[in-house]
């Protein structure tokens, strides 16, 4: 185990110094990459505190949609196993299943939990304003 | 390329085009624009002084579009026809070993937020929705037999709609560079599929008018800029796309966030636009969201394969959720 800071503290330290010193002593080109790289540290720590919520949270709505299968026990297989079922949930849409009826409003209630959970990481401003709730 | 190189391209081409060797200063690359490199310069010579921006690719042996290659022949048909745009100046030659244009500078900025929400920009915000319909109704009325010139942009195939070109384009582009799955853009390809227009008007299409892509100051568009998407199709597919939903950079209205659609329709045919079909302007709407999506798939990729390693090019890839979600309320909207 890593002593304190934690990854949160560090990266809210990176964040800090792009803010504080880049932007605020910057024009121009190098003045907007420090802001996008501001944003991506803030997304990371976004990202770092809800993804076993989130990859699990996925994983159970692809249940739904596509049936039961078992989770895999380390975070750092699930990503893959996700891609896959999402690429099978791909084709079933491309073959026509989702183009009416039922399966179409599982695919489209699963897939806006998903990409709000997404959206809660990359853009919880654009999230907030939500639209249809579901 | 490096300032220097810039400057000494500069001096020695706007030299055989002028006479005078000129002195360059206050050059400075700006930010944005992601496909090509764009540098602000004064130019002094002979008396004359010049506010010039130098436009140029990002990298020489790089595939360019057509409307790349066609910027300067695309500005100096839009100025003919009436549009508000920057003048050009001068088309490129070998002087670099990219291709390059220059224009004339225009005052202002571009930033889409900063229009939205800049409370010196309340007068610009009335006037700019009625400007940007008449300006796109006269670039849609450029001829091809007017600008035999311009007939090396993109157009859709004989018997082929623009809907469909359109489509088989960015599907081609997604279907290449996406390292992901997106079953939302699966939904969206199958409903565009189904709900395809044809329409039989073939006109010149911006391809990439937004709010972004254009000048402003407090008295309104200055210039409308970013013409490297430009190709032949339906003119309705320039009017959904300013209505995206990345595009409102947050405004509460649909046409570049300031706007309802039917006061910019009524302006757009006031202006001698032909009659907007409000159906096809959703379609091209729902289109926009997802050609915005795969563009910020392919902007993303060019991270990953080493073309463009900028913190920019990388981030945009996390943009991709957004036109999802949008893509989603508008598929919704639409139903089966």
């Amino acid at each position: 185990m890593q002593d304190r800071p934690t990854i949160d503290e560090l990266l809210e330290a990176v964040a800090g110094y792009l803010r504080d010193d880049v932007m605020a002593n910057t024009q121009g080109r190098t003045n907007f990459h420090g802001r996008v790289a501001m944003n991506a540290i803030e997304m990371i720590r976004r990202e770092i505190a809800t993804q076993e919520e989130h990859l699990g949270r996925e994983w159970d709505s692809l249940d739904h949609v596509l049936g039961i299968q078992p989770m895999p026990p380390h975070l750092s297989e699930v990503r893959e196993a996700l891609t896959a079922r999402n690429r099978e949930l791909s084709e079933r849409i491309r073959a026509g299943d989702a183009d009416s009826g039922d399966f179409r409003k599982v695919v489209m209630n699963h897939l806006w939990w998903t990409v709000r959970d997404k959206l809660l990481v990359s853009n919880p401003a654009l999230a907030a304003e939500g639209h249809v709730t579901h | 390329m490096d300032a220097a190189t810039v400057e000494a391209g500069l001096k020695k081409f706007i030299g055989e085009r002028t006479g005078h060797e000129p002195v360059i200063t206050n050059l400075a690359r700006l930010s944005g624009g992601a496909g090509r490199e764009t540098w602000t310069f004064d130019a002094d010579y002979g008396g004359t002084h010049l506010e010039g921006i130098f436009r140029c690719d990002p990298v020489a042996g790089v595939e360019t579009s057509a409307a790349r290659t066609l910027e300067y022949q695309l500005l100096k048909a839009a100025m003919g026809a009436g549009a508000i745009v920057p003048e050009p100046l001068w088309d490129g030659d070998d002087t670099f070993p990219v291709k390059f244009f220059i224009m004339r500078r225009v005052p202002g900025e571009a930033l889409g937020g900063r229009l939205i929400r800049g409370e010196q920009y309340a007068r610009a915000r009335e006037v700019i929705p009625g400007q940007l319909a008449s300006s796109l109704a006269r670039i849609h009325s450029i001829s091809a037999a007017e600008h035999p010139e311009l007939l090396q942009l993109t157009a859709p195939a004989e018997g082929v709609s623009p809907a469909q070109t359109e489509l088989d384009n960015y599907e081609g582009v997604f279907r290449t560079l996406s390292p992901d799955p997106h079953p939302v853009f699966e939904l969206a390809f199958r409903w565009l599929r189904a709900h395809m227009p044809n329409p039989p008007e073939r006109v010149l299409v911006h391809g990439d008018y937004r709010l972004g892509n254009f000048m402003y100051d407090e008295t309104g568009v200055r210039g409308i800029i970013d013409w490297e998407l430009a190709h032949w199709g339906d003119p309705m597919e320039d009017i959904g796309w300013l209505a995206v939903k990345s595009w409102r950079f947050g405004g509460q209205k649909p046409m570049a966030g300031i706007q309802d659609y039917e006061a910019f329709f009524r302006d757009y045919e006031a202006a001698g636009g032909s009659p907007v079909d409000p159906a096809r302007v959703h379609f091209w709407e729902l289109f926009g969201n997802l050609k915005w999506g795969v563009i910020t798939i392919s902007q993303a990729f060019n991270y990953f394969s080493g073309r463009n390693r900028t913190v920019e090019m990388a981030s945009i890839g996390r943009r991709t959720a957004e036109t999802e979600w949008e893509l989603l309320k508008l598929l919704e909207e639409a139903g089966d």
